[in-house]
């Protein structure tokens, strides 16, 4: 047969169903790769590959996860200096599920710590390369997930999205990135940054990837009271057309800021759309623009109250210093916390201190009810609402870490949708500058079924090919 | 727009220890990106609801039965510093100046 490492996650588990395939070998040559790996997309890599059914669901085809998921007895880090060495004594219910569903654990990514980043470039374990340009950023904060499977180091990974991070860096390496709607993926064990945003979905090499491993992903969670039960089965996707489709481009996320390279795609796939079947009319979501700044005071505050628990007493860090407790904390945090956490936690206690609260985080938590109705109303009138994942194509590492705002706008299209909740998937679609571009598709909650669907018929219509960046 | 002074006291309220250059390199780009955020307050909000979550979060209740837990080995296996059973911190010491 041809290749192993170049199956799809979905076609591997087939093959090995069918007997050409041996999942240990296909283990073995994965941890093989991961473990020689020059991106620094891996923190921790597998040394076994443990025994599985091939009668399972996944069969047996291993998976990479963000380093953030609580994994029993493994390295669990969260790309922090804090957490160095913090071993759990449990696994996250997501984590649990794919084993349960036949998928062994690879390995875990690099990532932003504490998911605060777009490049990747704040892990307390050195920035991820880009597979496409190793002179590049993956994006963020899940680029270790992201590299890993565009190079393919890894069949598939598992991320976590607060603000874009699944769908940017899944974008910048050229693969398929969902964040699913708040509630459908448990977040027991998924170590804390914005509990009312954070959602953990798939990084994949294609859309049918992704709808399999979010099969095994979504349910409800007793030790997750946010989390409900999906309504729907999640079958793989099979649409090939688009008929009677209605996609809404909304003219606030469309154009300013938007590099050419990117508009130029966008158009491309947009007049695809329409061959495919489907209507495309201008729609606006007047609150978007705000929505950076809602995220930026909604998101460091949660961030702020969850970091709270990084105090040197129960696991991680502990630095002592010469007068007692308060001193003991101050400086574990002080040493423990990379620039950009810092930062964040101290924008979000600013927001959240006395006379600054309802100003800022009241204020956000309004603008986070204006953005929800702004595509409650798009989507009167359109099934889905459609965008360029990311403003511009993976930039180069440094470019942007001088000028936080700078990093944040690369969230600009992305950082509306988990305000309101919703589930949204970024497909490759064209290069630019050599580079990959990605296609974000928004939908009401819920809606993931039909979501991957549209983005399979797209995904067979565009014919993206990411070979180039395994080779 | 956030001064030294604010910063030297968010910093208190967050446990930072900040070392002084970090104190006017974080009032700096604080206020850089304040600058951007506070363009929220261009917008009627008046009569507008916040939103918390966006489900709707009630507590639920299960039945109180004993299920199985972490053992105190497990509970105390990552701690920096541990003595009889519990986790070991430095003295309170002085109170917060």
């Amino acid at each position: 047969m041809s290749d192993p490492l170049e199956l799809t996650g979905a076609q591997a588990a087939a093959a090995i169903r069918a007997g050409d395939l041996d999942a240990r070998e296909l283990f073995e040559a994965y941890r093989a790769r991961a473990a020689a790996e020059e991106l620094n997309a891996f923190t921790w890599v597998g040394d076994e590959a443990p025994a599985t059914d091939p009668d399972a669901p996944l069969a047996g085809v291993p998976f990479a996860a963000k380093d953030l998921f609580c994994t029993e007895g493994v390295p669990s880090q969260a790309g922090s200096r804090i957490l160095e060495g913090y071993r759990p004594p449990y696994s996250a219910t997501v984590v649990r599920h794919l084993q349960e569903a036949g998928a062994p654990l690879l390995g875990k990514t690099n990532q932003d710590e504490f998911a605060m980043g777009s490049s990747t470039e704040n892990s307390g374990y050195g920035p991820t390369l880009n597979p496409w340009d190793r002179t590049r950023v993956p994006g963020g904060s899940s680029g270790g997930s992201a590299a890993a499977v565009a190079a393919g180091l890894a069949p598939w990974a598992i991320g976590t999205d607060t603000g874009g991070s699944i769908r940017q860096p899944a974008a910048l390496c050229g693969i398929v990135g969902l964040k699913p709607t708040y509630g459908a993926v448990s977040r027991y064990g998924m170590i804390a940054f914005a509990s009312s945003l954070d959602q953990a979905g798939p990084l994949t090499r294609d859309v049918t990837d992704a709808a399999l491993l979010l099969r095994h992903m979504v349910g409800q969670d007793p030790n997750d009271s946010t989390s409900l039960p999906f309504p729907d089965p999640i079958a793989l996707p099979t649409a090939e057309r688009l008929d009677g489709l209605r996609l809404g481009v909304p003219s606030e996320l469309s154009s300013d800021g938007i590099a050419p390279g990117v508009r130029e795609a966008f158009a491309k796939t947009v007049a695809l759309a329409e061959e495919l079947g489907a209507s495309v009319d201008e729609t606006t979501l007047p609150h978007a623009p705000h929505a950076l700044a809602a995220y930026y005071l909604i998101a460091p505050a949660e961030a702020s109250a969850n970091l709270a628990r990084y105090d040197g007493v129960r696991y991680g860090l502990r630095v002592n210093g010469d007068d007692g407790l308060l001193e003991m904390y101050t400086r574990t945090r002080a040493q423990g916390f990379g620039a950009e956490v810092k930062r964040r936690i101290m924008l979000g206690t600013y927001a959240l201190s006395e006379g600054y609260y309802d100003a800022y985080y009241g204020s956000a938590q309004k603008v986070r009810t204006k953005i929800a109705d702004d595509f409650r109303e798009a989507f009167d009138r359109f099934d889905f609402v459609i965008t360029p994942t990311s403003p511009t194509v993976a930039f180069t590492l440094g470019e942007k870490t001088d000028d936080p705002w700078a990093m944040y706008l690369n969230d600009y299209c992305t950082v509306p949708v988990p305000l309101a909740g919703l589930p949204a998937i970024s497909i490759p679609n064209g290069l630019s500058e050599g580079l990959p571009v990605g296609f974000h598709v928004i939908g009401p909650a819920f809606s993931e079924p039909r979501l991957l669907d549209a983005a399979y018929a797209l995904e067979q219509a565009i014919g993206f090919d990411g070979a180039e960046a395994r080779a | 727009m956030i001064d030294r002074a604010q910063v030297e006291h968010v910093a208190r309220l967050a446990r930072l220890a900040l070392d002084e250059s970090e104190k006017d390199e974080m009032a700096r780009e604080l206020s850089g990106v304040l600058e951007h955020i506070e363009k929220i307050s261009e917008l009627d909000l008046a009569d507008v609801p916040p939103t918390s979550h966006v489900v709707d979060v009630t507590t639920p209740l299960r039945a109180d039965e004993p299920t199985a837990c972490l053992t105190r080995e497990q509970a105390l296996d990552q701690a920096p510093a541990t003595q009889d059973g519990g986790f070991l911190v430095p003295s309170p010491g002085a109170a917060p100046a």
